[in-house]
């Protein structure tokens, strides 16, 4: 089972509750297993088994809930200058720790939360994550330009906060 | 601030997904330019604390062991259910006339046993829905919904959720033991799930009301292939069936004391 830890985090992740992300997961290997052979030989199996995690996860209940009360800004919108382009980001970051990091991935909207991890945690290619949720590259690109910069203006509000 | 040409390009470099062209003139750029060279190493610590952050949740080690024994269960019932070769191998002509000739014979079977064929197809769907059933109650953390040993304790439990009753049989000289029960629903018919041990194997008893308009063929499945034992019959005007990794004389052991508590 070695995929088994990396759906874990990102189940549990999406759902933030343990009991919740360990349905998910179960869920997802049942419905992966069922199927297996609408899987395409030579296509990423990772990619793959996520986006039947997602798409269990959408109809979850939970799932349901985000969706309907989170609002996600026109995609093909210019993004707006954000409130931390002033802070250099390297001097931002030097301030960072991983608990102010997982922090703001926390309170990222869970499209962003989403997006950021399959890129940053999964490292899957730009391709895989248009395939995994099921949008065009482009989108991709503007939802993870629109998310780091959501996560950076977090990160400012709480160095901000902090040193206050 | 960074370079308008340049700064757009900056995550699809941290990202690596910039072209080896795109990527030595990006290079060539940040070299002059400490503005975006900052910007570019600023998002590529990001990636990296957010790395790290990440991976915070794993899965408790019982958790893994339940999703391995529910993954290596629903493997063995699709062997058995399977009866469709699953190759992904693109059809050779040969192969594709043989497949079209085999398809053709097996048509004119069905043409000629169509009402059997479709008996079958039907059984076989419900086998598979009971079979997941039983699959999903031991890698569930809460099986049953009314947990006890009682037969008085859970046959009364079932009273006004289902539309028919039925009787348990006493355990007390078998090496059977009830775990408990559940309300489980085949084809929209609410019906009992009942789950046994037996030195350690687990057995799930369906009981649906015979007309939820599911064929099936009485008796024990006798085949040694097969992943699970399974033995159904027709008692009542109530349809019965075990499922289970327990020997087969096990599965038909518990379907005589059913049998004999259903005629008491």
């Amino acid at each position: 089972m070695p995929l088994l830890p990396r759906l874990y985090n990102l189940a549990q992740w999406l759902t933030r509750d343990r009991a919740e992300a360990e349905d998910l997961v179960q869920e997802t290997y049942l419905k992966a297993l069922r199927g297996f052979a609408s899987f395409q030989p030579g296509t990423n199996i990772r990619a793959w088994m996520y986006k039947i995690l997602r798409n269990t996860f959408l109809t979850s209940r939970t799932g349901l809930k985000t969706s309907m009360t989170v609002s996600l800004d026109d995609e093909e919108n210019p993004v707006a200058e954000p409130a931390s382009a002033q802070t250099p980001e390297s001097l931002l970051l030097a301030r960072a720790d991983q608990q102010a990091i997982e922090n703001a991935l926390d309170q990222l909207p869970v499209k962003f939360r989403e997006i950021i991890l399959l890129c940053d945690i999964e490292e899957m290619s730009y391709r895989e994550i248009a395939d995994a949720l099921a949008v065009p590259v482009g989108t991709v690109m503007s939802r993870l330009s629109r998310a780091r910069r959501a996560m950076r203006d977090i990160l400012a509000v709480q160095i901000e906060g902090g040193s206050r | 601030m960074t370079c308008d040409p340049w700064s757009n390009k900056l995550d699809a470099y941290v990202d690596s997904e910039l072209s080896g062209e795109e990527v030595e003139n990006l290079e060539s750029h940040l070299r002059m330019c400490s503005s975006c060279a900052a910007d570019a190493l600023g998002r590529l610590q990001m990636k990296r604390l957010t790395q790290a952050a990440g991976m915070r949740h794993a899965p408790a080690p019982e958790f893994r062991l339940r999703i391995e024994q529910s993954v290596h269960a629903q493997k063995r019932a699709r062997s058995w259910f399977s009866w469709l070769p699953l190759s992904s191998a693109p059809p050779s002509r040969l192969r594709l006339t043989s497949a079209l000739l085999a398809a053709a014979a097996v048509l004119v079977l069905m043409v000629g046993s169509f009402d059997l064929w479709l008996q079958h197809s039907q059984r076989e769907h419900a086998l598979t829905e009971l079979a997941d059933l039983h699959v999903a109650t031991l890698a569930s953390a809460t099986p049953v919904d009314v947990i006890s040993t009682d037969r008085h304790t859970v046959k009364p439990w079932f009273a006004g959720k289902l539309p028919f009753t039925f009787n348990l049989p006493e355990l007390q000289n078998s090496p059977f033991t009830l775990i408990g029960g559940r309300v489980a629903y085949l084809e929209h018919f609410p019906g009992a799930q009942l789950l046994f041990e037996v030195r350690k194997h687990r057995l799930t008893v369906f009981i649906f009301q015979d007309q939820a308009g599911v064929p099936f063929l009485d008796g024990p499945t006798n085949s040694r292939e097969l992943a699970f034992n399974v033995e159904t019959w027709s008692e009542g005007g109530l349809r019965y069936v075990i499922i289970s990794d327990a020997a087969r004389a096990d599965v038909h052991d518990l379907s005589q004391l059913l049998r004999a508590a259903a005629h008491s």
